[in-house]
């Protein structure tokens, strides 16, 4: 023992007794590290400070600078309900049909086909928004219109489905195109989370003579349960933040509705800002940034919500 | 103990008359369920053809008897147990055809419509002075090219160097759970705000509506950063610790322990992310609209004015309107980007995954 | 209610590649059987095999037949689901719900089929199934906690009491003892000893001395060679195998010199 001590450098830690060129490069290297976490830091703090800053100017607009509000909450609480409307409608689309394709791949397909059917979905996430905007306003507007009509025309008692019907560019189609952006996301959370499920639960309630689905329900989703919260939360933000999607379909006129199928539309902020922002001066301009502001707070706090529900269901598991 | 345990067992009528239980159970053939689909969709093609309804109608008929029916067959022969499985088991191959739909659509819709639009003059010509036909998005291109360019120079690098701070150096401390926490929250920003914070900060140096290409690539580079440090940091932490130890053993300082052990047995891994990343930002409309702008010429400068990207060219050709007789070849000209933009995601999307799958071996566990 | 199984001819796949090979043997009616033999010889898989377990291993397959009361399990005809109802099975790792109390753990498998089960004839079951598996004094005050508080070898006679639960015909477990202390070990042990009144067991152990405590018949398996499939040695009543074995490797295995 007493001659391991003595030794000068002993090889079990080598940290202690590097040569004078390596201690330089450690400690450059590990600035440059250091540093680099700092750069992050620095950036989101400069994202709130500015958005903080140029957001001030707006809290005395009103009229003309406003956007014809009388100040700026009454300008921005129906972009926000808006934008709400649309990621609620989005999610009530997305959620079940994610968890439905997050079983395929990890429970229902074969193990190899199950890979391919996975990239496909990652490819649902790799296609631009602008181009699902594109496709939206010119394509899916025109698929969806005689399903409006049947609609209104059947289930037309309902506040959602009053109508008229003028254009397929309404706040449900704006929905249904970011359901299909969400989808990937919660999908593949949704999977991760149905694949760590123990074999040996899952082995448990096949012993006793359960069906597949009998199996799903008993060990895999009981389970799962926080992940699919946590995943359907992150998959909210995504779609409370997206912009040109919304942007290009949505013939928006900025009112409070829940009539989903009329040519008068709730805008949504991000939706706002990319269409009036090229004409905007002055004060207009930081009322846009100020919309941003709430934007950024808004989907702050359902990411954080399902990042913390994410790691509660972690610890428990 | 012996008797609370043997009594009631013996007393149970049921375990006298359960001397043969069959474990055969009456099933449906194998070819029940092609048989199911084929006659549902034949009985949903009669009114189909004879009221002329549109092929989604008769997919959704003929769905909604396929789901009614192969169930309630199963149910009256093999029970209901049975028969909720096979339910269950349709709906969830169902949701997935139904999430394939978009993507098929779109691919097939930016193909159909977009490859008309392609031409040599599409490729090296921009639209400076052309109002209708003509001209092509030779000017987005190159600024896709150049304000992503610059954008992977600046987040790259700072991506991975800020997660071998946290895998290699943090090691939990304050200052990493912080920025765990941080990038967390950068991952969420909406890309719009990306887009706003980039003009709020060019609007203090350059004065109200900077128009500045190399802002874009500052507000890509907030939404690119999270990514490329997730996506590191994963690689890194599969590095087994043995490896490293062996290299310290040797006396190896730690920084080159990392830059010649750590980083290059989770290169391919890195590199995957990284190009996952880029193609991901490459899509991005919102912050360029803001602060890189519109322009109908090429610019090649981004610290000086405004520069035209593909995804923006898209969105402005898209919504421009103006004289009718020019609408349609302004559509068209949307579609034509749009094909290009989604053939370069892709590309670097396989790309990623080649990479992925070249380099999978060493970066396995 | 309890059945014999015959095995015959049995060859065991994972996709190409053939584990275990030419098993033959009878498993005898309210008797205890145990699979002996060195790790990765085909034990677990055998045992896996005589309730469709094997199955849910993605790419692996039988030939052979396994024949239980007259039914081949094996036949286009038999559903798994109905043949696992009734062979039960208890693993290696206790594994009751983690989000279920020990009430409902205990009645997992029933509420599969009765969905519509009265309170009293559920609270019959729950104390008949501890009872049967020497766990209700322990636990009878706390039906209503979650099941993962127990401790291990409380969680796996609870994991027994929901095997029994369905009243299956066999009872399969596959080291059931292998993650518990000497005491729960002894505690189970005692427990298939009762069980066997009732249920046909088979028991893999890697613990010869359990097999020689708790088993009737015992069954040796062991690789034909390195990198060889797995093969069933010997078959023999338990007493005849640890005095007198047929084969040299039985023999060679039970008195310590390899395994």
């Amino acid at each position: 023992m007493s001659t391991i001590q003595a030794d000068p450098a002993p090889p079990s830690d080598p940290l202690q007794e590097e040569g004078s060129t390596g201690r330089a490069g450690d400690s450059i290297f590990r600035g440059l590290a250091t540093g680099a976490g700092m750069i992050i830091m620095l950036a989101l703090a400069g994202v709130a400070i500015f958005l903080v800053l140029q957001s001030i100017p707006a809290l005395g607009a009103s009229g003309e600078q406003a956007y014809g509000a009388d100040n700026i909450v009454v300008y921005i609480w129906p972009l926000l309900f808006g934008t709400v409307l649309a990621a609620v409608i989005a999610l009530v689309i997305a959620a079940p049909l994610s968890i439905g394709v997050a079983l395929v791949i990890s429970h229902y397909a074969p193990r190899r086909i199950a890979r391919l059917l996975g990239y496909l979905i990652d490819l649902l996430a790799a296609v631009p928004s602008v181009v699902y905007g594109l496709w939206g306003r010119e394509t899916l507007q025109g698929w969806v219109f005689p399903v409006y009509d049947w609609l209104h025309d059947n289930l037309g008692f309902l506040p959602f489905f009053e109508g008229p019907v003028t254009t397929g560019r309404t706040i449900l189609t704006a929905g249904v195109v970011l359901a299909v952006m969400a989808l990937p996301i919660i999908t593949a959370l949704c999977r991760e989370v149905f694949l760590q499920t123990p074999m040996m639960h899952q082995e448990a309630a096949l012993a006793l003579g359960a069906t597949r689905w009998e199996m799903i329900r008993m060990a895999v989703f009981p389970y799962a349960r926080s992940g699919i919260t946590s995943a359907v939360m992150l998959g909210l933000g995504r779609a409370l933040g997206e912009t040109m999607a919304v942007a290009l379909v949505l013939s928006a006129s900025g009112i409070v509705t829940f009539n989903l199928i009329s040519s008068q539309n709730p805008s949504t902020i991000a939706a706002n800002i990319a269409l009036n922002y090229a004409n905007a001066s002055g004060t207009k301009v930081n009322v846009l940034i100020a919309g941003g502001l709430v934007l950024f707070l808004v989907t702050f706090a359902v990411n954080f919500l399902g990042r913390y529900l994410a790691a509660r269901g972690r610890a428990k598991a | 103990m012996t008797d609370t345990l043997h009594e009631p067992f013996h007393t149970d009528p049921s375990t006298d008359l359960s001397t043969h239980v069959p474990l055969t159970k009456p099933q449906l053939p194998s070819i029940a369920t092609t048989l199911a689909a084929a006659v549902s969709w034949g009985l949903a093609g009669l009114p189909a053809l004879l009221l002329s309804w549109p092929i989604a109608g008769w997919v959704v008929v003929g769905w909604i008897l396929f789901v009614l029916a192969l169930p309630t067959w199963s149910g009256l022969i093999e029970g209901g147990r049975k028969a909720v499985d096979r339910l269950v088991t349709i709906l969830v191959w169902s949701t997935f055809a139904l999430a394939m739909l978009p993507l098929v659509a779109v691919i097939y819709t930016v193909v159909e419509r977009g490859a008309g639009a392609l031409s040599v003059e599409f490729f090296t010509a921009s639209q400076q002075g052309v109002l209708g036909e003509g001209g092509g998005i030779y000017h987005a291109i190159m600024g896709t090219l150049i304000i992503t360019v610059i954008a992977s120079v600046i987040s790259i690098p700072i991506g991975i160097m800020a997660a071998v701070y946290l895998v290699e150096y943090g090691k939990n401390n304050r200052l990493s759970r912080t920025l765990t926490f941080l990038v967390d929250v950068m991952t969420g920003i909406p890309s719009i705000v990306a887009g706003l914070f980039a003009l709020a900060l060019f609007t203090l140096l350059l004065g109200p509506l900077p128009r500045i290409a190399i802002g874009g690539s500052i507000a890509l580079s907030v939404l690119m950063i999270p990514i490329v440090v997730r996506s590191t940091e994963e690689m890194l932490k599969l590095v087994p610790d043995e490896l490293r130890e062996g290299a310290l053993a040797l006396g190896v300082p730690k920084w080159r322990t990392i830059t010649k052990v750590v980083l290059p047995t989770a290169l391919g891994g890195i590199v995957t992310g990284a190009t996952l990343a880029v193609a991901r930002v490459a899509g991005e409309t919102a912050p360029l609209l803001l602060i890189a702008g519109t322009l109908r010429g090429t610019n090649f400068n981004p610290f000086d004015g405004a520069m035209q990207t593909l995804p923006v060219l898209i969105f402005g050709e898209a919504t421009r309107g103006g004289l009718a007789e020019y609408v349609p070849f302004q559509i068209e000209r949307a579609w034509g980007a749009a094909l290009v933009l989604i053939m370069i995601v892709m590309l670097l999307n396989l790309l990623a995954r080649v990479v992925g799958s070249f380099f999978s071996p060493k970066t396995g566990r | 209610m309890a059945k014999s199984i015959d095995v015959s001819d049995l060859n065991i796949y994972y996709g190409d590649f053939l584990a275990v090979s030419g098993v033959n043997m009878t498993v005898k009616a309210r008797q205890v059987t145990a699979f002996i033999g060195p790790s990765g010889c085909g034990k677990s898989t055998v045992l896996r095999t005589l309730n469709r377990m094997h199955e849910v291993i993605p790419g692996a397959r039988v030939e052979g037949k396994v024949v239980v009361d007259g039914q081949s399990l094996y036949d286009p005809s038999v559903d798994p689901v109905a043949v696992r109802r009734q062979i039960g099975m208890v693993f290696q790792r206790p594994n009751p719900f983690p989000t279920m109390s020990i009430y409902d753990n205990v009645l997992a498998g029933n509420k599969l089929n009765a969905r519509k089960m009265k309170k009293s004839e559920a609270d019959d079951i729950v104390e008949r199934s501890l009872k049967g598996a020497n766990l209700w004094n322990e636990v009878k005050d706390r039906l209503s906690k979650p099941g993962m508080g127990l401790s291990g070898g409380q969680q796996q006679r609870l994991c027994i009491a929901r095997a029994i639960a369905v009243r299956p015909q066999v009872l399969l477990m596959d080291e059931p003892c292998s993650a518990l202390d000497p005491i729960s070990t002894s505690a189970i042990e005692d427990l298939i000893h009762e069980l066997k009144s009732e249920y046909t067991i088979v028991i893999v152990t890697h613990n010869m001395q359990q097999a020689a405590r708790v088993s009737d018949d015992t069954g040796f398996f062991n690789l034909k060679a390195t990198g060889e499939p797995g093969q069933l040695v010997e078959f023999n009543p338990t007493k005849k195998m640890f005095t007198n074995p047929d084969n040299e490797a039985t023999e060679a295995y039970i008195s310590g010199r390899f395994g």
